[in-house]
Parts: structure tokens; C-alpha cells; sequence
């Protein structure tokens, strides 16, 4: 589309740019303030600096949860992402059941998240959930709730249950955009269907993959509620994420300083690794 | 060839349900019965969990204080991202791109450590625990997505629709409300189905912000579980029943969502 | 390369057609001999995308027969029948260069790499896409992509017809005749059938040897542009066709004479009213219809200057006739008497041609 140079919208934008930085802008200050202040609990502080920022690169507790956070961001990606692609792909396009299969498998994207965690937690109990007890029924032993592997096994299977429908959902937006006559030329070209959908399916996809992948990134290494209620972080700290590690420093130990220049690192992480990706995906996008 | 298109989607929502099953099946249960052991089917169906839930203020004050600010979030993310999202899709102007990802970036910090700012500000205001906080402190994440979800739909709508209502002796107000609107229904439909998910699910910032006067359901379903042990029974049911508005939402704007698809770049 | 023969083809979307409404497509037979330019003219929702799906093979006929010279093609799938096809807006491969969407169809074909890389220059300079080969598809303008579209049409040497189905929609309009020209240069020099659809008359009649006219799934006049123009068979291509189109009022026919209104009018197929019945009208073109001293009486309405020409409106019994005249002739002020070329001016009955 040709789009008009007109700084008039500004004012179209403006409520939006009002709103969104109330909520952002000023408590986003209030954290860089604590992050550069020391307290001892008592409201009074000092200013300390660079200190908290310094003292987290080199705590081997922060690398250790960004560790675990790295591995858990990057695992549910690279299992969501292509099962939701290849869920979407084989989804029908038309038809009564399209809206049936739609409302399904938006389910699980509906549940509050502290239910979600619940939910788990109750499925993937070794001896009275349904999950847990199947498991340790064929010969596993299971139990999350004691063992490291079982933990990451439950956390991931259910981060998967419960977003990869997301993928679904905006793949399939993107698959059912594409006309026809695409797919009537790839027959004519006698095009394989891996050729289609190489050539066809996935760039055409691309739009709604970046949307897809860059909210997945962005919520799964923020990820909170449901693995506190599923393992609490345990056993151990095995499957303490960072936003999990966060809330025990700031609000078990209230070091607020170390918490704010935690949460900002972090915050930079992300942004950065987005706009990287972000570019590269919409560097084509300008026609 | 025909089987096996059915067989994956079948497969998944199969996987889908099956912990939702279990959820409902343990809200028929009473908690004695769900934790003397394993059992398939309710064994003494009972309703008791419900009846506790529809009797009990508390518990469905909950539900209803939590669908008001959701309601709330969900108009008045879409009605600041439509005028928003025509910008982006029409016009180009002094730091358009970079405002776009700006938006992207308000979903980008984790939320624990900014729970007390929230509060904070929040309170400063006079607006602690009232829906209008959880639903304004929600639109730092949802107005993004509308916008985002708005200005793909709206791209896909020829600028020459804009010119000919112009030539046509429209006012603006008058294009936008009669004419552009309408013709990007499923998109609105769309972005009000993801406002209303996002809000609805989202826990920390609600709890926060809330006490008693709009405390959302999720808050009153954690209470009871830290201060009476884990009564398992109440909580599937307390569960169950915040599916429900969500599967309407989702049943109502299921054809939106079909439909939209097929016209929007989402 | 084939003649291509649709035999009492007929079509319905419906699993079980009762009335002819439900078919899209009513009984057709049509023969186009190997290697003519060809158009498919109508309206919207007249059959032609219909038509242009069943020859491709993209759509199977609820009955009747495709032929491609002797060989029954009617349920042979699309890659097996050789077809290319050119649709309404670009199709393009997005991701890969210009060289590699012209080459991909012979590529899929297991074709050895210096044939593709011959191929591929010998179409490309016939496209005018020789200076674009490494450029990426995407980057290219509406009509350049058609022109790729075209290309990988014409890259396959084994193709039979080539199908154009409305393909300068998307076209500006300065460019549209540029591309249909250059349309017209392909089919002169490679001598492929090609099958144009289109609801332009002026893409029918300029790049056409022979126009098929359409309406409501039905074929109703095959001919020549001249043909269409002079000797239109039924007045819904007297109408369709020129602009502005043919004049149609109703008449009375008694033995043997045809009058409008009162004012007798001589025909071109008067010997072949005997004996008919019906709802007789007259047909003539304004191009065939002048003032003069005496004829039929009209009222002069309006008068439009397309800087040719100029089109009057005048008015008949409340109906509207129109008629050209030329730059420098004088216009009667108010009331006027209007003559037609007998020659050019033919009797219809229930909307078909008397003869």
C-alpha cells in the first residue's frame, strides 16, 4: 500500500501512546530506581550505583537461572513452533468442522494461568493423577515432584498443551490467507507438495510466524504463574525460572535492588534478541 | 490419505482434553474420594463443590468481578488501537516503525518485579482494588496486540475504499464508523477474542492490584488453597467454571475467527 | 499442441441438477483448432471461469467430454495435460529469483540444467525479462510478475494451449496495453492456442482470431470480431459488444413488412420473417443509424462529446436510441427523423437472429 506522509497521526496514535506509557513508562522507572539503590527494608535508601548490576554478572545464581530459562525457552520453540505449523497444515479450510476444531483447540489458551498450573499439578500427581498414575502404571518412575527429569518433563509438556495452539491458530490465519490460484499454478508447475510448501506455504506464513515466535519467546522467558503452581520451582530449584527467581528475591527477600537490575537485564535480553529477529524477519517486508 | 488428514487433528485435541477431563471429572469428586486413591470416573458423584461455589459470595463475586474488568479491557483496548492501527496501515510518519516495535516491547519485561511499581502507582491514583485498575494495567499488554492484530486486517483493505467514501461527500468520522468498520468486523472480532484471552488468563498484575472489592476469581481460588490445605475437590470446580466464559466468548466470535482468517494478514 | 474439442459439455456445482438454472454451464460444443488465439467474452457469472477450469483440468465436467486432439482429457488431472495458465492476479514463487520461477516448472520435470538455462534465456528474452533474471520475483512491478506468470507458461515446450484467465486486472491501465500487445507478438510468433477469458470486449476483439460470446453459461455466437460487430446473432452481443452498444426497439411484423411504431424500416433479413413468430426487435448499431429527411421521429435528448465523436441520445415511444456522428455534422435542435442502413439493420425474434 502506498501509505501517506501525514504527521497528523500522531493524534490517531496518541491515546494509545498515553495509555501504554502510563503503564509502562512509570513503574519501568521505579524499577530502574531500585536498581540502582540499596535498602535495608526499612524505606531508607542509598544509592549504590552500578553495584546490583555488577554483582548479578558475576553471581553464579543468576547464570544458573537464565541457564535453566535458556533451555526451557528454546526447548518449547523448537516443539511448538513446527507442530503447530504442521497442525495448522493439516487443519481443513472449509467446511462445518472448521469452526468446531477452532473453538477446541482454543481451549486451553482460555484457562486462567493459575488454573493451568493447577490443572497439571492435579493431572501429573504419581499416584491420584490421571497422568502421573498411567506413567507409573507401563513401568515409568514417575513423580514430579521429586525428580529433576520427571519436573522438566511436566513443565514442558504442559507449556506445550497449553500454547502450542496459539501457533495453530495464527499459522492457520496465515495458511488461509493464501488464494487458490497459488496452489492451481503449483499443480500446472507440477510442484511436489514438499516444493509447496516451501515455496508456497511457508513464505506466505512468514508474517504470522514472526507474530508467533517472537510472542512465544517473549512469554515463555517471562514465563510466571504456572510452573509456581506446578512445581513451585522445585524440586530444588530445578525448574526455577527466572521470573520465579525474581519473585524470590524481591518479594521472599525483598532485595528490591538486586531484583530491579535482574529484571532489567533480563528485559534487555529479550528486546535485544527480538529486534534482531524482528529485523531480519520484516527486512523484506517493505514493498 | 483421507484418514490420516484426521487423524492429527483428532490426535491433538484428544491430547487437548484429556487434562481438561480430568479437571472436570476431580470437581465431581469429593476431596476425600480424590485423594484415597486413583479412579477414572467420579466413584460418588457429587455436587457439593458447585453448590459451595454458587452459595459462597466470595467465590462467585469472584467470577464476576473478574469477567467485569475483562469486559471492560477488552472495549477499551480495541477502541484505542482502531484509530491507532488506521494510522499505522495508512499513513507514514516521523518514527512510525520504531513506535510500532515500542508497542511489541510492553510484553517484554517480566511482570514479578513490577508488581509493586503497579501497586504503587495504582494507589497513588485512588484506584486500588477497582476494576478500572486491573483494566487499564491490562492494556499495556493488550493494546499492543490489538494494534498489531488491527493494522494487519486494515492493510488489507484497499486504500482506494478511504478515497472513493471521500469523493462520495463522507466525512471522516462518518467513513469510519459506517464503512471501514464493518468491512473489518472479523479483524475487531479477532483482536477482541485475544484482549479478552490475555486478560482474562493474566493472574499476577489482577492479584496486585485487587483486595477485595474486584478481586478476581484466580485470587480467591489461591486463597483457599494456602489457607485450608488443598481442598482439590473445590478447586476443579472453581477450575471448571472459569472455562466457561471462555469457551462462550470463543463459541460467539467462532465465525469472526474462521472467517477473519481467511480475509486478514494477521 | 492440439485442437482442443468440447464435446456436449455441460456443468453443475450441484450433486443433482434438475432445471437448467442449476447448470453453470449448459450444453456446449466447441471446436478450436490447434493454434488459434481464441476469447472467452461475457459477463460476470456467465461460465467462462467455469469453462477455463474444466479445459485445465482444474474442475471435472458433470458431463460431456474435453478432448485435446483424439485424447480424452475430461479426467486427466492437470499436470498430465499440458496446459499453463495464467490467472487474474500474479502468481509468483516470492522467494526465488526470476531465473528460478521460469525454470521451476521444467526443474520439477526432472529437465537437465543446460536445457532449463537455454529455455529459460530463449523465454526471457521473448518476455522482455532478460535483465531481471537474478533479481528477486517479489521485487518486481504488477505487470513484470505477469510477465514471469506468462513465462513459466511458455517455458515447457510441450504445452498444448496456454489459458489467460482476466490477467491484466491487476494491470495499470497505461501498461494494459502494452502487455496486450506483447500477448498478441507471443501468439504470432509461437503459434500456441491460447484461450483468453475476459469480460473486456476491447481484450476480446484485439487480441482474438475468433470470440466465443457467453451469457448465463451458454455459448451464444462464435465469430470473428468483424463477424460480432456486423452481424450480431442475438442482441445480447449486439448489446455486450461496441460501445455504446446496438440500438434494440421493440417492432411489428406483418407479412413480410417491419414497423417501429408506425415508420416502416427496412431490414437486411426481411425474406426470412415469413412465417416467424415472437417478440420481434429491431437491431441496429448507432455507427449504422443517421438523421434524415424522413424515418422514424425522435426526440433529441442529449448529446455526449467523446472527442471522436459525438454520441446523441434521442428518444423514440420513451425508448432511448443512440447514434455517432461526426465531428463537424450538424445536430437537428428538438426533433428529428432517424434512417438505418439496411444493410446493417436485422430483425430479432425472443432475442435471437432471424435467418
Amino acid at each position: 500500500m502506498n501509505k501517506t506522509v501525514n504527521q497528523k497521526a500522531w493524534f490517531l496514535v496518541l491515546p494509545v501512546i498515553i495509555l501504554v506509557a502510563f503503564n509502562a513508562i512509570i513503574p519501568l522507572m521505579t524499577v530502574v530506581n531500585y536498581s540502582l539503590q540499596e535498602t535495608f527494608g526499612d524505606n531508607t535508601f542509598f544509592w549504590s550505583g552500578v553495584r546490583w548490576y555488577e554483582d548479578i554478572l558475576h553471581s553464579p545464581r543468576f547464570w544458573a537461572s537464565l541457564g535453566r530459562q535458556l533451555f526451557f525457552t528454546f526447548t518449547i520453540l523448537f516443539i511448538e513452533v513446527p507442530l503447530g505449523v504442521a497442525i495448522a497444515l493439516t487443519m481443513p479450510k472449509k467446511g462445518p468442522w472448521v469452526s468446531v476444531c477452532l473453538v477446541l483447540m482454543s481451549l486451553p489458551l482460555l484457562i486462567p494461568w493459575n488454573v493451568v498450573g493447577a490443572m497439571w499439578n492435579i493431572f501429573a500427581l504419581p499416584d491420584i493423577g490421571l497422568l502421573g498414575n498411567w506413567l507409573n502404571a507401563v513401568g515409568f518412575d514417575f513423580n514430579f515432584t521429586r525428580q529433576t527429569g520427571d519436573a522438566w518433563f511436566t513443565l514442558i509438556t504442559m507449556d506445550v498443551w497449553h500454547w502450542t495452539s496459539l501457533v495453530v491458530l495464527l499459522a492457520y490465519a496465515g495458511l488461509v490467507s493464501i488464494p487458490d490460484a497459488y496452489y492451481q499454478a503449483a499443480l500446472i508447475d507440477g510442484a511436489s507438495k514438499w516444493k509447496i510448501f516451501r515455496f508456497i506455504q511457508l513464505p506466505k506464513m512468514k508474517r504470522v510466524l514472526t507474530i508467533a515466535i517472537l510472542l512465544r519467546f517473549m512469554d515463555s522467558f517471562n514465563i510466571y504463574t504456572e510452573p509456581k503452581v506446578l512445581t513451585g520451582g522445585g524440586p530444588g530449584n530445578a525448574t526455577t525460572l527466572l521470573s520465579i527467581d525474581l519473585d524470590k528475591i524481591a518479594l521472599g527477600q525483598f532485595d528490591l535492588g538486586p531484583a530491579g537490575a535482574m529484571s532489567l537485564i533480563y528485559f534487555l535480553i529479550i528486546l535485544l534478541t527480538s529486534w534482531i529477529f524482528y529485523t531480519l524477519m520484516m527486512r523484506n517486508e517493505e514493498q | 490419505m483421507r484418514i490420516s488428514k484426521w487423524l492429527v487433528p483428532s490426535l491433538y485435541i484428544l491430547f487437548l482434553m484429556l487434562p481438561i477431563y480430568w479437571l472436570v471429572s476431580m470437581s465431581f469428586k469429593t476431596t476425600n474420594e480424590i485423594l484415597r486413591g486413583f479412579s477414572l470416573f467420579p466413584q460418588e458423584f457429587t455436587l457439593e463443590n458447585y453448590a459451595k461455589i454458587f452459595s459462597d459470595p466470595t467465590w462467585y463475586w469472584g467470577y464476576l468481578n473478574s469477567l467485569a474488568y475483562v469486559s471492560m479491557n477488552t472495549v477499551l483496548s480495541v477502541a484505542v488501537a482502531l484509530p491507532a492501527a488506521y494510522a499505522f496501515s495508512r499513513y507514514r510518519f516521523l518514527g512510525d516503525k520504531h513506535l510500532f516495535f515500542w508497542l511489541l516491547t510492553n510484553r517484554m519485561a517480566p511482570a514479578a518485579v513490577f508488581a509493586l511499581p503497579f501497586l504503587q502507582l495504582y494507589s497513588s491514583i485512588g484506584l486500588f482494588d477497582t476494576y478500572l485498575a486491573v483494566a487499564l494495567a491490562h492494556t499495556l499488554f493488550n493494546v499492543p496486540l490489538a494494534v498489531w492484530i488491527l493494522e494487519g486486517f486494515m492493510s488489507g483493505v484497499p486504500k482506494e475504499l478511504d478515497e472513493t467514501a471521500y469523493v462520495d461527500g463522507h466525512s471522516f468520522p462518518s467513513f469510519f464508523f459506517k464503512i471501514f468498520l464493518p468491512t473489518i468486523a472479523a479483524g475487531i472480532g479477532v483482536a477482541n477474542f485475544f484482549c479478552f484471552m490475555f486478560s482474562w488468563v493474566e493472574l499476577l498484575l489482577a492479584k496486585t492490584l485487587t483486595s477485595v472489592a474486584a478481586k478476581p476469581i484466580a485470587a480467591v481460588m489461591t486463597r483457599t488453597s494456602s489457607t485450608s490445605g488443598y481442598e482439590l475437590g473445590l478447586l476443579a470446580a472453581a477450575g471448571s467454571l472459569t472455562i466457561i466464559p471462555g469457551a462462550i466468548v470463543i463459541w460467539f466470535v467462532r465465525n469472526y475467527i474462521a472467517k477473519g482468517f481467511a480475509l486478514g494478514r494477521v | 499442441m492440439a485442437k482442443i474439442t468440447l464435446n456436449d459439455l455441460r456443468h453443475s456445482y450441484m450433486a443433482d441438477p434438475k432445471v437448467p438454472a442449476d447448470y453453470a454451464l449448459k450444453k456446449l460444443d466447441v471446436e478450436w483448432r490447434d493454434g488459434g488465439a481464441y476469447a472467452l467474452l461475457g459477463p460476470s457469472g456467465c461460465g467462462k471461469t467455469t469453462l477455463l477450469n474444466i479445459i485445465s483440468g482444474l474442475l471435472i465436467p458433470s458431463h460431456g467430454q474435453v478432448l485435446f486432439g483424439d485424447r480424452d482429457v475430461t479426467k486427466l488431472p492437470t499436470d498430465e495435460r499440458n496446459i499453463a495458465q495464467v490467472f487474474q492476479f500474479p502468481v509468483v514463487y516470492d522467494t526465488m529469483s526470476v531465473y528460478d520461477n521460469l525454470a521451476f516448472p521444467l526443474r520439477n520435470r526432472g529437465v537437465s540444467e543446460d536445457q532449463v538455462d537455454k529455455r529459460v534465456r530463449i523465454i526471457a528474452e521473448m518476455t522482455d525479462l532478460t535483465g531481471m533474471l537474478k533479481q528477486r520475483a517479489s521485487g518486481l512491478s504488477a505487470d513484470g510478475k505477469q510477465k514471469i506468470s506468462l513465462g513459466r507458461g511458455l517455458v515447457r515446450e510441450d504445452v498444448n494451449v496456454i489459458m489467460f484467465d482476466e490477467p491484466l486486472t491487476v494491470i495499470d491501465p497505461h501498461l494494459k496495453w502494452l502487455l496486450r500487445s506483447k500477448l498478441k507478438e507471443l501468439h504470432q510468433r509461437l503459434g500456441t492456442t491460447m484461450i483468453y477469458v475476459t469480460h473486456d470486449q476491447t481484450e476480446a476483439l484485439t487480441f482474438a482470431d475468433q470470440v466465443v460470446v457467453m451469457k448465463d453459461g451458454e455459448v451464444v455466437q462464435i465469430g470473428t470480431p468483424v463477424e460480432l460487430f456486423e452481424k450480431p446473432r442475438h442482441t445480447f452481443v449486439g448489446h455486450f459488444i461496441g460501445s455504446p452498444g446496438m440500438n434494440i426497439m421493440p417492432c411489428n411484423v406483418k407479412g413480410g413488412e417491419v414497423a417501429v411504431g408506425g415508420t416502416a424500416i427496412s431490414v437486411d433479413n426481411a425474406s426470412a420473417l415469413s412465417g416467424k413468430s415472437g417478440a420481434f426487435e429491431l437491431g441496429v448499431r448507432p455507427e449504422f443509424t443517421t438523421f434524415a429527411k424522413s424515418g422514424l421521429p425522435v426526440q433529441i435528448s442529449k448529446v455526449t462529446d467523446t472527442g471522436r465523436s459525438r454520441i446523441v441520445d434521442a428518444r423514440h415511444d420513451g425508448r432511448s436510441i443512440k447514434l455517432l456522428v461526426e465531428e463537424g455534422q450538424l445536430i437537428p435542435d428538438g426533433s428529428a427523423f432517424l434512417a438505418f442502413d439496411k444493410a446493417h439493420a436485422q430483425v430479432y425474434a425472443d432475442g435471437w437472429l432471424v435467418e
